[in-house]
């Protein structure tokens, strides 16, 4: 009998067009790359300097997402661009599709939306792919049992030009985690919880597989948020074993096969799943009952820390951060001020997560001190959230309903977080000025931030669950005056 | 690519950890389409106030660092975003090789497609050049080590495969490109299978 195998194992094995050996890395097969406008460009252009086309273009599909505007074109049909540069780096996406056969979701497809989102809601993410992206958030499609991983743009390139990259194997990480996640936390607290623990270099060199009863009792748009931030972990891919909730997501999607096809490739994607047994080379277990909603502080998402919890005392490794954030070392992070709100992106911008949001938000009003900014994740979370008439709930408490795209979360379609000011993001980086120059970022859940929305600065989500208790949750929360010094830079400069 | 053989430069320190690829080149400077011109924004957001004056006390500002080749950081550099612009802003400022006691998978891949070198060393070594700004090293490329000034000298890993691509001067593309009857077999053996999708376009 063969031994036990990893998803991880099986899923290298079945792509290798040639193994690895000491002197040359393995050849690994691309099923899907993914493209969108800003680290495409320069690899195109290498394609037209060596006079080569892409090999498979069916293979390859393209999206606007990182620098459009998500304010609606005006009546002549312009756009808001930022720039000249970001508009001609979508018109360079456009005409390099075009030139090479690469379908591209454009303005008025009904299919444009953040690379991660597109990919998995039409069913081109499919179990026991490999599926790659100039970008690193790519681990997303993990989800479904697919080995993905953000690249550069010369292995961009290298996918166009020859449908493979060359790869050394990594090592694999078991993350379990078993138990329910308690009420008020979701899928943003846990990954928040598991960078904390293990750190954001804790998966540098391997791929991790969550496993584990709190891991199978998540829905995929959840699945989609823990694969998301592996990258912050520092592992390159993230994947999730294809189980039932897997195939039933699935099914019906417009890139899936369909009717008696589709149980066809069902049955085979079912094979896309750990064996028992198999061994790992590192594991890491984690209770999910010691959850509590949990949230950033500092200037890297290992930096995190529960709700209720103070901020780390300054210290050697902290004051830096502490510094940035013009937070205090021990003091309460509950009622630190928060000037802006940004409910969208890869991680959290789905239908589920707009679901989340509109659970606090319903009846209530945005604190005046606060600008939200509600951005769907693609063309079709806005059509079904509008259904659902999540965009007037959001109009109607104070916030901005917006079209879909990246905007703050990598804050360069000029969606931007003010010098100093404190931003609550369900995004996924709360790097310094990654919302914008001398912005301040506290990575939180879609409940986390709608809950920070109301208050006008940060709170605890489980005050919020039920509509009853608005009037005490409201005056439970404490605001304190701000006392940042955003532009201090002292680490830096040393 | 050019050949990388050797390279003797002095340090710049950058005393930190955990230098994002956000700090290394922020992204409201990606909306370019070429690979040129990225070593003026460079770490742009602690190089320059916030009037767009540099600051005079922030290392790469300093005028005995104009000549550094060679960047020395703290652990786990290069982690986040998986822009190449990253390396192509170091290179396009003058850098070649970078050294920590950690760089994030990405940008280790990131650099070495485009000849900077990616030097991992122990952190108590890395320390002690942590506090030496403007310390003249040696890289030998073929014996994969960096030296002191005194002639001493410590071994870094590097992959066999990276390092024949570096001393030769190749790309990887050239590589992948002889390699496409592997290719066509491996797709004509796939061709059928239903155990990893076609992504379907019904457009
Ligand atoms: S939403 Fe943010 S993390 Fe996701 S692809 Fe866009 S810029 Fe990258």
């Amino acid at each position: 009998m063969n031994a036990p195998r990893t998803l991880f194992d099986k899923l290298w094995e079945a792509h290798c067009v040639r193994e690895e050996s000491e002197r040359a890395p393995a050849i690994l097969y691309i099923d899907l790359h993914l493209l969108h406008e800003v680290t495409s460009p320069q690899a195109f252009a290498e394609l037209a300097a060596r006079g080569l086309k892409v090999r498979r273009p069916e293979r390859h599909v393209a999206t606007l997402d990182h620098s459009t505007p998500t304010s609606p074109a005006d009546a002549q049909g312009n756009r808001a661009w930022t720039s000249p540069q970001a508009e001609a780096q979508v018109e360079a996406l456009r005409a390099n599709c075009e030139a090479q056969g690469i379908e591209l979701f454009d303005w008025g497809s009904g299919r444009r939306g953040i690379v991660h989102v597109v990919g998995p809601e039409l069913g081109l993410t499919q179990p026991g792919m490999t599926i790659v992206c100039g970008d690193s958030h790519t681990a997303t499609h993990g989800a479904f049992g697919a080995l993905a991983f953000g690249i550069g743009s010369s292995e961009v390139g290298h996918v166009m030009a020859t449908q493979c990259l060359l790869q050394r194997r990594p090592k694999t990480l078991a993350i379990t985690v078993d138990g329910r996640l308690p009420p008020g936390c979701s899928a943003k607290d846990l990954i928040l919880h598991i960078i904390g623990r293990i750190g954001v270099a804790g998966g540098t060199g391997h791929v991790i597989e969550y496993r584990g009863t709190a891991i199978e009792a998540l829905s995929m748009e959840e699945r989609m948020t823990v694969c998301n931030m592996s990258i912050e972990a520092g592992a390159r891919a993230g994947l999730i074993g294809v189980d039932e909730v897997t195939i039933e997501w699935l099914r019906g999607r417009e890139r899936v096969p369909q009717g008696a096809a589709f149980e066809t490739a069902a049955t085979a994607w079912r094979q896309w799943r750990s064996d028992d047994g198999a061994r790992f080379d590192a594991e890491v277990r984690i209770d999910a009952r010691e959850l509590r909603p949990t949230l950033t502080w500092g200037t890297h998402p290992g930096q995190v820390v529960a709700v209720d919890a103070t901020l780390p005392k300054a210290a050697p490794e902290t004051v830096g951060a502490l510094s940035y954030m013009g937070f205090e070392g021990g003091a309460p992070l509950a009622g630190q001020p928060v000037d802006v709100v940004f409910v969208g992106s890869c991680t959290n911008g789905r239908l589920s997560d707009l679901r989340e949001m509109a659970a606090v938000l319903r009846g209530r009003r945005v604190h005046p001190r606060v600008r939200m900014l509600v951005v769907p994740g693609s063309d079709a979370v806005k059509r079904e959230a509008e259904a659902e008439g999540i965009d007037r709930l959001v109009r109607e408490a104070g916030a901005e309903w917006r079209e879909p795209g990246c905007s703050m979360c990598i804050a360069m379609n000029g969606d931007t977080v003010k010098p100093g000011q404190l931003a609550v993001s369900t995004s996924n980086r709360n790097f310094e000025g990654r919302q914008g120059k001398g912005a301040r970022t506290v990575l939180a859940s879609p409940a986390s931030a709608a809950a920070a929305a109301i208050a006008g600065g940060i709170a605890d989500p489980r005050a919020y669950a039920d509509p009853a208790n608005a009037a005490a949750s409201a005056s439970a929360t404490t605001i304190t005056p701000a006392t940042a010094n955003p532009l201090s830079t002292a680490e830096a400069s040393a | 690519m050019k050949p990388f053989r050797t390279l003797e430069s002095p340090i710049a320190c950058l005393p930190r950890a955990h230098i994002d690829t956000d700090q290394i080149i922020p992204a409201r400077f990606l909306t370019t389409t070429t690979r040129e011109g990225l070593g003026q924004h460079a770490f742009h957001d602690w190089r320059f106030d916030e009037h767009g004056a540099p600051r005079a006390d922030f290392v790469l500002n300093r005028p005995e660092h104009r000549a550094a080749r060679i960047l020395v950081a703290g652990r786990n550099f290069g982690c986040g975003s998986s822009r190449e612009h990253a390396p192509w802003a170091l290179l396009d400022a003058g850098f070649r090789a970078v050294i920590s006691s950690g760089i994030a998978d990405i940008f280790r891949n990131n650099a070495l497609k485009n000849g900077l070198l990616p030097i991992v060393l122990p952190e108590a070594v890395v320390d002690t050049l942590l506090a030496q700004p403007g310390l003249r090293l040696q890289i030998d490329v073929a014996k994969r080590r960096v030296y002191w000034p005194d002639g001493g000298f410590i071994e870094f890993p590097l992959d066999a495969f990276a390092q024949a691509c570096l001393l030769e001067g190749v790309d990887e593309l050239g590589h992948l490109l002889a390699q496409s009857s592997a290719i066509d077999a491996y797709e004509t053996r796939q061709a059928g299978s239903t155990a990893h999708g076609e992504p379907r376009h019904v457009a």
